[in-house]
């Protein structure tokens, strides 16, 4: 089937405002009657929570944390792009469109970057009023760095805790709608199934967390906000409890899912330590802007400490390869880069997966000071996991699974093909294309929530009537059931591994054969690899306690359930996109100099697909992309 | 009442009426010190603040007032905090605070025993009553310096008092640095001097209060 | 290297708890701490027995879920370091080591280690945010901001919420948490027009929670792992005078 995205059709530069006057409203007086369920509390989901109340609407929101202010959204870094212009360094809504398309690989829908590039700059003043502390300088003025392969400095931040602040200003105003009782909070709950009655969602099955108990929520509209999937690698910045579940569920219930191979590996990672790791952790790639990547040129130089190492013996391959962005190159040229240095037997620190990243150069230049002001966090963070000092000697870094591009398919108005099933921020597909430019993904997560899904809800909304199903249809008791019998299953069958063993193993076989690389060989392995843990997981895993309880054992068995599922489709996605774009790198189609070959012939378009059964072929739809406003061109960093 | 309720409120409450005790407190110690001025010096200080009148008897009552506030919220507070941790952990390791600031309703409800008792001592006159001598020419006023160097050649006065003295320096030595931050006095520059200028000051008055009994019982003042 | 822990284990909210003691073998110096329990928990579920419930996500120190009382200290005592940054190097081979759960009242135990922090979220709602709707707002620069107002603000609202200030508090007071949001808006102007409102509001909400009252001890930021200054506190307090006088 070929897909439609219903992007608005005339001039780009008009099309979101045209769309926005096109788009139906809902009467005032109306909105308390709908009630809409927003699943997931980060950027996207507290944001349209928060929004949402605020119109008038009945919004409940979940998340599986204990407060809605812990989403992981937190954990980002560096900083959030807008097209303010406010350096006068030549940036626009334009370039910010032409930025984004770029460097996702032109994998994107031009409408929904055009309007992501577009309200960039109403975040800013939504953030600033909210009282989030962006970095000023000394008149006054917000202040802007520039970050991971944009020329222009367009990114506003917050020390190295924007993510933190930005999420705090839509948690606060989510806690304010709370207040007026307009947002229903139900916290420490886990989605386990969309219930869909008559091809529309129609409410969601959740499971309490402490209790055990499962509940049913209806709702006239649901909102998965739920994040990214790349805890499919088990290793992941990601946090722990980040999965694939919520859209998984949705998935198995008709949502399309699409381009999960896009899956984006960050650059600037603390190397594991050991088999003991339970995750990674990420270094904002701010720290690009100062420090040099480099290895050894020599095989036997690995071994010696940084400082031991000559000048002229130092291989700063990024500056060698890619001379007009180098260090700050976009980040899966980054990232490869480094496992090619790796794979080439010079890679550095225990196992040898790691290259420096050497800040010598700048303390030189800008003094240790100045370099404590701008990352100071970072080095702490650096020292406290692995105990040594960035400024005397190189940090050592390596890349790691950290967001994912691909999620459900949804069209221009962030809806699903399921109708009444909208999804927001990392859980969808639909603006990074195949690779995400640093501090877009708070951007995107804002945009979303904040001024798209208040305007396109109301347009689905005018079309049914509030409260037409509530959870005493069958429906809702048959999905009760189903998570229940799920459960029960893999509470009784009792065998010998732990959930946190299998999906290690599954993060194995991803990470080797799905990771930064990917070839025809290694992902028909995995196509045979993962089925087989999978197997295991039915009938070799052990959950100890009870359903009705918190179990935290149970918890994750679940999760690890569905990405034994999702992985496959994954690699079922990479094995069919016979090209090289963005994330996605298929060993075979590269050329001479290593660089990504895409195929816009035949790929271009956006990979969605249908779950027909664990285990069962899933069926290909094809969204084509268009590029009516930016020419496709080889992405080149050089 | 948002003052004489809320937590904020009630904690300034402490914060004022501690600063007025304490300022009673300094103010005494100033009066004490004509001691070592010899005898005639204390009597005429004595003999001013009698013939003062009714105000002393308002400034009795007010300080009778201030001490009530400062017990009662200081009780209150306390038991409301005693109640916000019902269990505690097995192991507590304190990072910061020290046994001052942790004992504070004990040191406070001590001192405001001592203040009976020294009342009684040498106000009411009922515990001792053989120090007492009237004052040449004095119209039935007992004179001061006797009273106070011979009840002072006893030692179990002389512990009570040195006793409450360490108390009133654990007591002032938290609450001067508290009064400041409680009432919005301190910043990021004031606060790590603060809590050695507290305890400085507290030690002051303890050296000056204890240093008039300490004299007299080893006779160095008579 | 070797370890022996104890652990509070308590079934639930009103289930009585006690500490008991598992040893943990295999602990490699790199280890994070959760790590450590993580495996204790892998040995805990193979042996058929229930593993220990504690809170956890980020585990890069900045969503504020775990929340663990290490030998006495909420955090385990390393300056500005969570539970899940602690790395085992700090411990040596041989350690006894105690593990408990926060305790106040105001924050009930769910499971072992595992608390109900909603507490904190309730003294947000009752006034840590700028009623500001979406989209009705001015240019970001239309209003400035000097650059220590920002930092300061950005000082205070570094909080992550983990409770570690309530529970090393010894009178349970959640005043750090609560100056911590009070300064941060109201250091900008955008905080103004709410702020005589915003402090009394939050901090008659943390009374009725069953936090205590601030005794000035300082524990909280000594236990912080944001390191938030008790100078916040008493800005707190300048602006809860402030919103007594007319």
């Amino acid at each position: 089937m070929i897909l439609d995205g219903k992007c608005p059709t005339g001039p780009i530069e008009t099309s979101w405002d045209r769309h926005r006057f096109e788009t139906k409203l809902v009467n005032p007086s109306n909105k308390r009657k709908y009630k809409i369920l927003v699943v997931g509390t980060g950027l996207a989901g507290g944001a349209a929570a928060a929004t949402l109340g605020e119109l008038g609407y009945n919004v409940h929101a979940f998340c599986y944390q204990d407060s809605a202010r812990r989403a992981h959204s937190i954990a980002a870094q560096g900083g959030i792009n807008a097209a303010k212009n406010y350096p006068n360094d030549g940036d626009s809504i334009y370039r910010l469109f032409y930025d984004t398309i770029k460097g996702g690989d032109f994998r994107a829908r031009e409408g929904d970057v055009w309007r992501l590039a577009q309200v960039s700059n109403n975040i800013i003043d939504q953030c600033v009023a909210q009282g989030v502390p962006f970095a000023r300088d000394y008149a006054g003025y917000l202040d802007n760095r520039s970050f991971g392969g944009a020329q222009v400095s367009r990114t506003f931040y917050a020390r190295g805790l924007t993510g933190q602040q930005l999420l705090l200003g839509a948690y606060s105003a989510l806690s304010r709608q709370v207040k007026a009782q307009t947002v229903k909070l139900h916290v420490r709950r886990e989605m386990l199934d969309l219930v869909v009655v008559d091809g529309v969602a129609r409410g969601i099955t959740c499971r309490n967390l402490i209790t055990g108990e499962i509940e049913s929520h209806w709702g006239d509209a649901v909102i998965l906000a739920t994040g990214g999937y790349v805890n499919v690698f088990y290793l992941s910045t990601n946090a722990m409890g980040c999965s694939v579940t919520a859209a998984w569920k949705a998935a198995k219930k008709g949502a399309y899912f699409a381009n999960p191979c896009y899956t984006q590996i960050h650059p600037t990672c603390i190397p594991q330590s050991g088999e003991h790791q339970s995750k990674l952790t990420l270094m904002s790639e701010s720290l690009r802007n100062d420090g040099r990547c480099w290895v050894p040129k020599k095989k036997e130089d690995c071994e010696k400490p940084a400082g031991q190492i000559a000048e002229d013996d130092r291989d700063y391959y990024l500056e060698r390869k890619y001379p007009s962005f180098g260090n700050l190159a976009p980040r899966d040229i980054a990232s490869r880069a480094a496992k090619e240095q790796c794979d080439d037997e010079r890679g550095v620190g225990p196992g040898k997966r790691g290259v420096y990243l050497d800040f010598e150069d700048s303390i030189k230049r800008l003094s240790e000071d100045t370099i404590r002001e701008r990352y100071g966090n970072l080095f702490e963070m650096y020292e406290m996991i692995t105990a040594e000092n960035g400024y005397k000697q190189p940090m050592r870094i390596y890349p790691a699974p950290h967001y994912a591009m691909g999620g459900l398919w949804v069209d221009y108005n962030c809806m699903s093909n399921v109708p009444g099933a909208f999804v927001l921020g990392e859980a969808n597909f639909s603006v990074h294309g195949a690779n995400r430019l640093g501090a877009s993904a708070l951007m995107q997560g804002l945009a979303d929530g904040y001024f798209v899904i208040p305007y396109t809800i109301g347009g689905y909304l005018t079309t049914v009537k509030p409260g037409q199903v509530k959870d005493d249809h069958a429906e809702f008791k048959k999905s009760k059931e189903d998570v229940q019998a799920e459960i029960s299953k893999m509470i009784s069958i009792n065998g010998k591994k732990t959930p946190a063993e299998l999906h290690r193993e599954l993060g194995k076989v991803m990470w080797n054969n799905v990771g930064m690389a990917r070839s025809k060989e290694s992902l028909t392995e995995a196509l045979k690899l993962i089925p087989k843990i999978r197997d295991e997981f039915w009938n070799n895993l052990k959950v100890s306690g009870s359903g009705a309880e918190f179990n935290q054992q149970l918890e994750n068995a679940g999760r690890l359930a569905d990405f034994l599922e999702f992985g496959e489709l994954l690699a079922k996605d990479a094995l069919h996109r016979e090209e090289s774009c963005g994330g996605h790198f298929r060993t075979e189609h590269q050329y001479d100099d290593g660089e990504a070959k895409r195929d816009d012939e035949n790929f271009c378009y956006a990979a969605a697909w249908e779950f027909k059964g664990a285990g069962k072929e899933p069926e290909l739809h094809k969204e084509p992309l268009k590029f009516d406003n930016v020419h496709l061109a080889v992405r080149s960093y050089k | 009442m948002q003052l004489t309720q809320s937590s904020v409120g009630r904690k300034i409450i402490m914060a004022v009426t501690g600063a007025m005790l304490f300022a009673f407190v300094c103010v005494h110690l100033l009066g004490n010190s004509s001691l070592f001025f010899g005898s005639a010096a204390i009597n005429a200080y004595a003999q001013k603040l009698h013939s003062l009148g009714p105000v002393v008897w308002i400034f009795r009552l007010v300080m009778l007032g201030l001490f009530a506030v400062h017990i009662i919220f200081g009780v209150q507070l306390t038991l409301e905090n005693k109640a916000a941790t019902p269990d505690k952990n097995v192991q507590v390791k304190r990072l910061k605070t020290g046994f001052a600031a942790e004992t504070m309703v004990i040191s406070g409800l001590a001192l405001a025993i001592f203040v009976v008792y020294h009342l009684l001592h040498f106000t009411v006159r009922v515990t001792n009553p053989e120090i007492y001598v009237p004052i040449e020419g004095g119209k039935g006023m007992v004179d001061v310096f006797i009273m106070v160097t011979h009840g002072f050649q006893q030692l179990l006065p002389v512990m009570i008092y040195s006793i409450a003295m360490l108390l009133l320096f654990l007591h002032v030595s938290h609450g001067f640095q508290s009064l400041f931050q409680t009432i919005g006095l301190s910043n990021d520059r004031t606060l790590p001097v603060m809590g050695n200028l507290s305890k400085l000051v507290g030690a002051v008055l303890l050296v000056g209060y204890v240093s008039i009994p300490l004299l007299i019982l080893f006779g160095l003042i008579r | 290297m070797k370890l022996k822990l104890h652990v509070w284990r308590q079934k639930g909210p009103n289930a009585p708890g006690k500490l008991e003691t598992y040893e943990a073998n295999h602990v490699s110096p790199d280890q994070s701490f959760l790590e450590m329990l993580d495996e204790v928990n892998e040995d805990l579920v193979k042996a058929g027995k229930d593993p220990i419930a504690f809170d956890h996500d980020c585990r890069e120190g900045i969503c504020g879920m775990c929340s663990q009382v290490i030998n006495g200290v909420p955090h385990g005592g390393q300056v500005r370091t969570t539970v899940c940054q602690l790395h085992m190097r700090k411990f040596k081979d041989g350690d006894e080591i105690f593990i408990e759960p926060w305790k106040a009242r105001a924050f009930p135990i769910i499971k072992d280690l595992a608390v109900d922090r909603g507490a904190y979220d309730r003294i947000i709602e009752a006034g840590g945010y700028t009623s500001c709707r979406t989209g009705g707002v001015p240019d970001g620069n239309a209003v400035m901001i000097s650059k220590e107002a920002a930092d300061n603000a950005m000082d205070a609202a570094e909080c992550i919420g983990c409770g570690a200030c309530a529970a090393s508090c010894p009178n349970s007071s959640a005043m750090l948490f609560t100056s911590a949001k009070v300064s941060q808006l109201a250091v900008l102007p955008q905080g103004q027009v709410e702020a005589k409102r915003r402090v009394t509001a939050m901090l008659d909400e943390a009374k009725a929670l069953g936090f205590g009252n601030c005794t000035n001890h300082y524990e909280c930021q000594a236990a912080c792992p944001k390191g938030i200054d008790v100078k916040f506190i008493a800005k707190l307090n300048r602006e809860y005078i402030k919103a007594l006088l007319p």
